[in-house]
């Protein structure tokens, strides 16, 4: 017997942890003196009041819905892929040799192979501690740890030497004319609608078609009814004929590859150039989001969008009062901590409730049978 | 390079091993208990500002040290709470833990002082002061040896001497006590020391507690002593260096010296040089830096010497209804 019904589970679950995650958070802002409702008002009028706001919401959502679908995959497999930091930065560099390679004419030739390279490099820093999970055993959590710290050494040691542009700042040189992506302003400008100038691009769209690609894959196809069976018992997968190797390595190369493509949105869309910290913390706000989502696309597009909420609105707050702009990696830790580490506090409760419920209230089907 | 280079190398490889052998030892008693934790480096973050804080505003670097260790505690029993009494996941809530540490300094420290998230420099009492251990000055003229007593042993904060002092003091706790033997057990075997009738939830929150006190240790030394103020994500990856060289000594107290010392040295070598030239091949910076993930991966894949965890690590115990 199911001990939530699944509306409780999916929806009510997160929403609990989520309020308790915002209720510490007020808490700390009047510890530091700040109105908690003021600060909420600011931060919603600055997220979603204009399209300004949603601009940039929706850009941030877009470098999340990426991470957030990577560290997705990989829980389906019971993987918990903490590397997506590094197989982003990766996945930077794989765009920006892309977009460095040719004079290209027109972001429509350029993007499909942008697209190429960012999964190509970001599935490729996922291959080592892929391998090491599935052949030797080594915790793919340290692995992927120690592979962000690599990562982030090699692109300073790119930046510095073989990529950097002539001038004092560690980057490449912009990239060429025919590599800009579309910004919703200038598509919102065809139809004659005026939007704020954001750095929101046709990325949106291609993460949107991601988080729909990830969903036929884990629910529509043999491959992925196969990772999602190993995720929930590794021996019954191994009984079933399943290969334990080769879902490891799908999930985390899927996985890099997913979170490579962050950089089609930021280093493509947004900063034209590769430059030495492209990433941001956006590999890490996607362990957020996917536990947000209960990794599954259409929750993890939804924590996305409330969590480029929070970083646009938390922008807004800097803005107009004295809280600084960590105030954000505050919620988002409580948002980790409550709905992922303390997911049992609510949990367990609320299960003897719906227990004791359905025991006073039988089912009337059960009963006629 | 000269002798006197050597020496100074030496003495920054031991004041940059300090923090993380603090949290090195830290990491030790928590995973040996079964605990994974991956938040060392959030509550070295919160220590150090807390120390930071306190001493800047008593003028006391003892009772900042204290405050350091209070706020790693109370961190530590957030990551308790999370995977031991409500047995969620160690990893995430190890996670959230640093977020945790990274936002709330910053968010403080902007409330308390307004410098852009960092505290005023400390001076005088409000830092660790170096010792002179005896007859440093007496033996400095003996060739060789004299300048490396005087410059590279002596002369270090009294952390230092500490964090040096807790590798012998974690063997013989582990190793030589009763509480030594149950904590290793609960992180081996839970269910038999259950059985025993010892309580595994409070040997698990012990390790815990034991954990936060010694990473409070690193980040106070790392602000107050190593640094003289808290600046913004000061951390800056020390809690995860440590984690590699638990993992580079196998979860043993005198190995984690060695790696600490390591991993140190490569920070002082990186520090000093801009690249090194070995003669036949120059050595970039940046792999010098990233060498002790790089030791730590290799390790890992059990190519050279296999490491392996404590068997029950980063599982919560449910004791059999």
């Amino acid at each position: 017997m199911e001990k939530l019904p699944k509306w409780a589970d999916i929806a009510l679950i997160p929403l609990i942890n989520l309020g308790l995650a915002l209720i510490v958070s007020g808490i700390v802002l009047g510890f530091i003196g700040q109105n908690p409702f003021e600060a909420l008002g600011i931060m919603v009028t600055g997220a979603v009041g204009s399209t300004y706001g949603w601009g940039y919401t929706l850009y941030y959502a877009t470098n999340f819905i990426f991470t957030g679908l990577a560290v997705a995959i990989a829980f389906h497999a019971q993987l918990f892929n903490i590397g997506g930091e590094g197989q982003a930065q990766l996945g930077s560099l794989g765009v920006a040799l892309v977009c460095l390679a040719l004079p290209w004419p027109h972001w429509t030739l350029a993007l499909p192979f942008a697209i190429v390279g960012g999964a190509l490099f970001g599935a490729a820093w996922a291959v080592i501690p892929a391998y090491l999970q599935a052949r030797r055993g080594s915790h793919i959590v340290i692995t992927t740890i120690m592979f962000n710290f690599i990562a982030s050494a090699l692109l300073v040691y790119l930046l510095v030497g073989a990529l950097k542009a002539p001038g004092m700042a560690p980057e490449t040189a912009g990239f060429p004319e025919g590599t800009q992506l579309p910004t919703a302003r200038d598509i919102f400008a065809a139809i004659g609608v005026d939007f704020a100038r954001t750095p929101l691009n046709v990325s949106f769209v291609v993460a949107l078609l991601a988080a729909y690609a990830l969903w036929m894959l884990l629910w529509r196809t043999r491959l992925g009814y196969e990772i999602r069976a190993f995720g929930h018992s590794q021996s019954a997968a191994i009984y079933a004929g399943i290969s334990p190797f080769r879902i490891t390595m799908t999930a985390m190369l899927i996985s890099g590859a997913l979170a490579g493509l962050m950089a089609v949105n930021a280093v493509m869309g947004e900063q034209e150039r590769l430059l030495q910290d492209n990433v941001q913390g956006a590999g890490f706000v996607g362990i957020a989001v996917a536990l947000m989502g209960r990794s599954h696309p259409v929750g993890v597009l939804l924590a996305a969008i409330l969590f480029g909420a929070l970083y646009q609105g938390g922008a807004e707050l800097e803005f107009e009062t004295s809280v600084p702009r960590e105030m954000v990696v505050v919620i988002q830790a409580l948002v980790i901590l409550f709905t992922g580490a303390l997911d049992g506090m609510v949990r367990s409760p609320l299960e003897k409730t719906f227990l004791r419920f359905g025991r006073q209230r039988p089912d009337p089907d059960m009963a006629a049978k | 390079m000269s002798y006197l280079d050597l020496i100074q190398i030496l003495d920054s490889t031991i004041r940059l091993a300090t923090p993380l052998l603090f949290a090195c030892l830290a990491g030790l008693f928590s995973e040996r208990a079964g605990v994974f934790d991956i938040g060392l480096e959030g509550k070295i973050l919160i220590s150090a500002f807390f120390s930071a804080a306190i001493a800047a505003l008593t003028g006391s670097v003892w009772l900042g040290l204290l405050a350091g260790i209070a706020a790693s505690v109370v961190f530590s029993a957030i990551h308790g709470l999370a995977s031991i009494t409500f047995r969620g996941d160690q990893l995430i809530s190890g996670v959230a833990i640093n977020f945790l540490a990274a936002g709330m300094t910053v968010l403080i420290a902007q409330d308390w002082f307004a410098q852009g998230g960092r505290t005023p420099a400390l001076s005088g009492e409000a830092r660790f002061a170096s010792i002179d251990l005896p007859f440093a000055e007496a033996l400095s003229g003996i060739p060789l040896l004299g300048p490396l007593y005087a410059e590279a042993i002596s002369g270090h904060t009294i952390l230092v001497y500490a964090g040096l002092l807790t590798v012998p003091l974690t063997w013989y706790v582990l190793f030589r006590t009763r509480f030594g033997l149950r904590l290793r057990a609960v992180g081996e075997n839970p269910g038999a020391v259950d059985t025993a009738g010892v309580s595994v939830v409070r040997l698990r929150y012990a390790a815990v507690l034991i954990c936060g006190v010694l990473c409070g240790f690193a980040g106070s030394y790392l602000a107050t002593g190593l640094a003289a103020s808290f600046t913004q994500n000061m951390s800056a990856g020390r809690g995860y260096i440590a984690l590699a060289a638990l993992i580079f000594a196998k979860w043993r107290p005198w190995y984690a010296l060695g790696a600490c010392l390591l991993f140190g040295l490569l920070q002082a070598v990186s520090n000093r040089y801009s690249s090194l030239d070995l003669g036949i091949v120059e050595i970039p910076n940046a792999f010098v830096l990233a060498l002790p993930y790089i030791l730590t991966v290799v390790i890992l894949a059990g190519f050279v010497g296999r490491a392996v965890p404590p068997r029950a690590g980063g599982t919560p115990y449910v004791k059999e209804r």
